[in-house]
């Protein structure tokens, strides 16, 4: 029986120790400074908007960890031991261990503005954040504005936050169209508008110069760079990505990039020593993937796949097809296969776009244009089936059949007005093709 | 917009401290023909609650309700105590003759029904009197006060879409001091309702020209409960119609069950009535209805020709054919959120509390034994009904089928359904009488559970365990633990609000009825990863 023990109790190591727990009898522990139970962190943000209470993130009850013997320790790890096989607690602690798995997740970017550490400036990613977010903007009274600094999805998740509680926000962005970077044109627009219809003060094309700080050294204003106006606020906000956190390795001589190096079975250059998640960098980039994938279903893959190789049945970690989801505050959105920016397209690259003309709805399916392969398709407002475009994937269909059963991917709840007779249209139309929609079929959508 | 609200919830409140206040006007008081006719009426051999009565009611004294209920009371128990005693005596001397004789003496029935009777003749003031004007200070103004409360949100949530906002930061929505004294409200509501009735009749009064109109009876405290259900029904209706006015399956959802409160439960049975038909609510399925075996609704409906005759086989199809086979197809949400009175009530009185279900294991066990009890007791109950029926003997092995039924009526019917089952919505969720009560709840469920086409479908590896889903579950099903495992959700207890796939801000979940193959799905790695890792699971 060996000792494993796994650093982080976010959604990757909690996902390698259940596996490893459900295949094995070996010993587990996991290490956190964060809390002692695992919660979602992607749900930490429903907490302070008053959805949920911090133990409906908790998606175990607090007997679990006990009844599956999956150890729980709260402490700060300062440094690991690859020769001793033992971790060094901040406290002075050690533990040791026959395997460990680094799970650390990440930290927010901070790129060196000035009073970016002030009371008052925070990041969106810990539970602390949140703690110090209910400190410094309980309601508008104590926080009379917000700015928001990083055009990504924590970003625009934090306003949405903050506007719950009716606190004005004012939303810097460095690129000229929100998130213009990952979404085409067309859907970047769109979020543009929604987010100002929520009375956000989204300003483009604008970056933070810096930070200043009252008496207290309390955050008291942000400088823009681009104008030097000087914008008055309680809060500061910097969600501009984030970061591998493993600062503490840094003397440990495991192999490190931005993140822990691993190999394509999660192995770091020492032995019995792995790295998942946030944290885990990969030698070489997988597929179209980046080395470094900060993604919530990513992590929870790594974790699945770590534990069958602990537990004897070495498995590399391969990823399906890409896909991801977020909400831009009442737009959902989802993502299939790939689907790049016009910044990132590739050469053999072309999209066909449909959008509602005046509700928040749009689609973009991105194919081949020489071989009409599909190759991926966001949506925004419609709710699409996981199964059925990885199983279109795996196929290699082309852009047409997608169109043309359409339909069987619908996942939009009942009754729900559906658009896929426009969508084919407008593709006819565009294409000079005569496809036509196909109704949905039960036998199609569960035929494997 | 927020003056609008604050206004409304002023004027609600103006609206419910009238309607309780409305209680303790009134005077109470008979004349002696009165009294003589109502005695003559009910056939009271009894010479002694006659005197008891003259002398305690029929007065020129101004009595309040309180003090005309003990009145009637002290009435009834001196003369019962009277005749008691003289049976004992009787008893004792084994004159059985004489003891025989005495039974004919006594009153039976429940002492506050017999209060709220005379009190409903003997009222006199504001609400008696002024009955249009009692009606609008009271419903009125609660119906006017609460609009002006919800409509606002209309613009006050700003864009369609799931606005849960300050749910947990709320005192009413949080088990917070509002919560605990709408549950005190509630639980004594449904305590008077049910136990003492005469307390509430000037209530009974502000609906007394609206029973007439509609079935030319005058109101009981019953009448009164079902135009108050609907009332609140549609003002919460309209409130679950804004909060959701993106989700066009809620929307269809409310429409329905507020069709069904109204026309099926509340119209129609009055309209039966001012045709002198037995009083039947033609979607109320047994058990959930579950007298309706019982010997006195069955002398009724033989009693009542053809017409009777038919409620009585409707009830029996809709109970053994439409109910197994809808669910086959639909799954138990068919009934228990788009049909049943109960669950309507739950879906919008209770919607604001739909989060304060209890999802650990604990509670899911509790549930199961208890909801699985009380089918168990209702088709033990109905077994002795049947039998007492048939066979023309009261008892069943040595137990009194009136007994069993009292004590049902009593435990499930009143305290169950009516004081717990929607008293403590704001403190236990609103489908409390559903989730752990419900007789038919439980034979949907097991239905629904072996044998349909429904499940709740989770949208492979999509899942962020974000926890929205199990919070917002009214049943207490932990929605989030079989999503995150890419699983279908097959529970006996998922009424199909569909609420857990309006709140997913991932598109994981959405309610199906689809074909039965692959129904229940357990896996053990997500989809995401390449095959490889699936050929593994496979091959196992």
């Amino acid at each position: 029986m060996e000792h494993i023990v796994i650093i982080g109790n976010g959604i990757s190591g909690v996902t390698a120790a259940r596996h490893i727990r459900k295949n094995s009898d070996n010993k587990i522990t996991i290490v956190s400074a964060e809390t002692k139970y695992f919660f979602s962190r992607t749900a930490l943000m429903y907490v302070y908007m008053g959805h949920m209470k911090f133990e409906h993130t908790q998606p175990y009850e607090n007997w679990f960890w006990e009844k599956n013997r999956i150890s729980l320790k709260e402490g700060l790890v300062s440094n690991v031991d690859t020769d001793k096989k033992q971790l060094n607690f901040s406290n002075g602690e050690t533990l040791s261990f026959d395997r460990l798995i680094i799970a650390t997740g990440s930290k927010p970017n901070k790129f060196g503005w000035p009073g970016q550490d002030l009371e008052g400036v925070m990041g969106m990613y810990h539970k602390q954040d949140l703690e110090k977010l209910e400190k410094y903007a309980p309601n508008n009274k104590a926080c009379n504005r917000a700015v928001i600094v990083g055009g990504g999805l924590i970003g625009i998740e934090l306003a949405e936050m903050l506007r719950s509680r009716k606190i004005p926000v004012t939303f810097l962005v460095r690129e000229d169209s929100f998130w213009n970077g990952v979404l085409p044109a067309q859907e970047s627009a769109m979020i543009n508008d929604h987010i100002k219809e929520h009375h956000i003060d989204l300003r483009l094309s604008t970056n933070l110069k810096e930070i200043k700080s009252d008496e207290n050294g309390r955050v008291k204003s942000i400088i823009i760079e681009e104008t030097g106006e000087e914008i008055p606020c309680n809060v500061v906000g910097l969600t501009a990505g984030v970061a591998p956190n493993i600062d503490f390795l840094k003397e440990s001589g495991i192999e490190l990039g931005r993140g822990v190096k691993v190999n394509r079975f999660l192995e770091t250059n020492i032995p019995n020593i792995y790295a998942i998640g946030d944290c885990a960098e990969q030698h070489e980039a997988i597929g179209q993937r980046r080395n470094i994938e900060a993604v919530w279903y990513t992590g929870r893959m790594m974790g699945e796949t770590l534990a069958q190789t602990i537990c004897g049945n070495k498995t590399a970690y391969k990823p399906g097809h890409w896909f991801n989801s977020a909400k831009f505050l009442d737009i959902e959105y989802q993502t299939y296969g790939w689907v790049f920016s016009e910044k990132g397209m590739k050469e053999n690259e072309a999209y066909f776009q449909w959008k509602h003309p005046n509700e928040h709805k749009c689609i973009t399916i991105s194919f081949d244009k020489n071989t009409k392969l599909f190759l991926g398709i966001n949506t925004f407002g419609i709710r699409m089936r996981h199964e059925i475009f990885d199983k279109w994937l795996t196929e290699n269909k082309s852009v047409e059949h997608v169109l043309e059963f359409l339909s069987d991917a619908n996942f939009d709840p009942e009754f729900f007005k559906l658009h896929e007779a426009e969508i084919v249209a407008k593709f006819n139309q565009e294409n000079n093709t005569n496809i036509q929609l196909k109704k949905k079929s039960w036998k199609r959508i569960f035929s494997h | 917009m927020k003056l609008i609200k604050q206004t409304g919830l002023i004027i609600f409140l103006l609206g419910l401290t009238f309607f309780i206040g409305t209680i303790f006007t009134g005077s109470f008081n008979l004349t002696q023909p009165e009294l003589d006719t109502f005695i003559k009426e009910k056939g009271y051999k009894s010479e002694i609650i006659k005197d008891e009565l003259s002398k305690a009611i029929v007065t020129n004294e101004a009595l309040n309700i309180f003090q005309f209920s003990s009145a009637v009371i002290g009435a009834y128990e001196a003369s019962n105590n009277h005749y008691d005693a003289l049976i004992a005596k009787y008893d004792s001397e084994k004159n059985w003759d004489a003891k025989g004789k005495q039974f004919q003496y006594k009153i039976f029935g429940k002492p506050h029904s017999l209060s709220f009777t005379l009190a409903k003749k003997a009222a006199k003031g504001f609400a008696a009197d002024n009955t249009g004007l009692a009606w609008f200070l009271t419903f009125g103004l609660g119906i006017i006060g609460a609009l002006m409360f919800i409509v606002p949100d209309v613009i006050l949530l700003g864009k369609p879409g799931i606005k849960n906002d300050g749910i947990f930061l709320s005192a009413a929505t949080n088990r917070g001091w509002i919560g605990w004294f709408t549950f005190i409200f509630l639980v004594t509501f449904y305590i008077l309702l049910y136990f003492y009735p005469d307390y509430i009749v000037n209530w009974v009064y502000l609906v007394e020209p609206i029973s007439l109109s509609l079935s030319g009876n005058p109101a009981s405290q019953w009448f009164l409960y079902g135009f108050l259900y609907c009332t609140v029904m549609t003002v919460m209706a309209i409130r679950m119609y804004i909060k959701y006015r993106h989700n066009k399956y809620q929307i269809l959802r409310t429409t329905s069950v507020l069709f069904f409160q109204i026309v099926f439960a509340f119209l129609i049975p009055e309209i039966l009535v001012r045709f002198e038909k037995p009083w039947y609510d033609f979607k109320n399925a047994f058990p959930l209805d579950y007298d309706f075996f019982f010997r006195w609704n069955l002398d009724e409906l033989l009693a009542s020709g053809a017409f009777g005759l038919f409620i009585l086989v409707w009830g029996i199809i809709l109970t053994i054919v439409v109910v197994p086979v809808m669910v086959y197809f639909f799954g138990k949400r068919w009934y228990c959120s788009w049909v049943c009175g109960c669950g309507g009530l739950a879906e919008t009185l209770g919607d604001p509390y739909r989060q304060n279900s209890s999802k650990t294991l604990l509670s899911w066990r509790a549930e199961r034994i208890i909801i699985h009890s009380v089918l168990v007791f209702v088709l033990v109950m109905t077994g002795f009904a049947l039998y007492t029926f048939f066979s023309g003997a009261d008892q069943v092995i040595g137990i009194k089928t009136q007994t069993i039924q009292d004590i049902y009526g009593f435990l499930i019917g009143s305290i169950f359904a009516g004081v717990i089952g929607t008293g403590f919505y704001p403190i236990f969720g609103n489908r409390v009488w559903c989730r752990f009560g419900c007789p038919l709840a439980a034979y949907l469920g097991f239905v629904q559970r072996f044998k349909s086409r429904f499940r709740i479908t989770t949208n492979g590896g999509q899942c962020i365990s974000c926890g929205n889903c199990s919070t917002y579950c009214e049943q207490g099903i932990d929605v989030r633990a079989y999503a995150q495992k890419g699983e279908n959700i097959v529970r006996s207890s998922c009424v199909g609000c569909g609420v857990c796939s309006a709140v997913c801000p991932r598109g994981v979940l959405k309610l199906e009825n689809g074909p039965e193959d692959g129904r229940i799905n357990p896996t053990e790695i997500l989809l995401g990863n390449d095959v490889d890792l699936m050929d593994l699971v496979n091959k196992k």
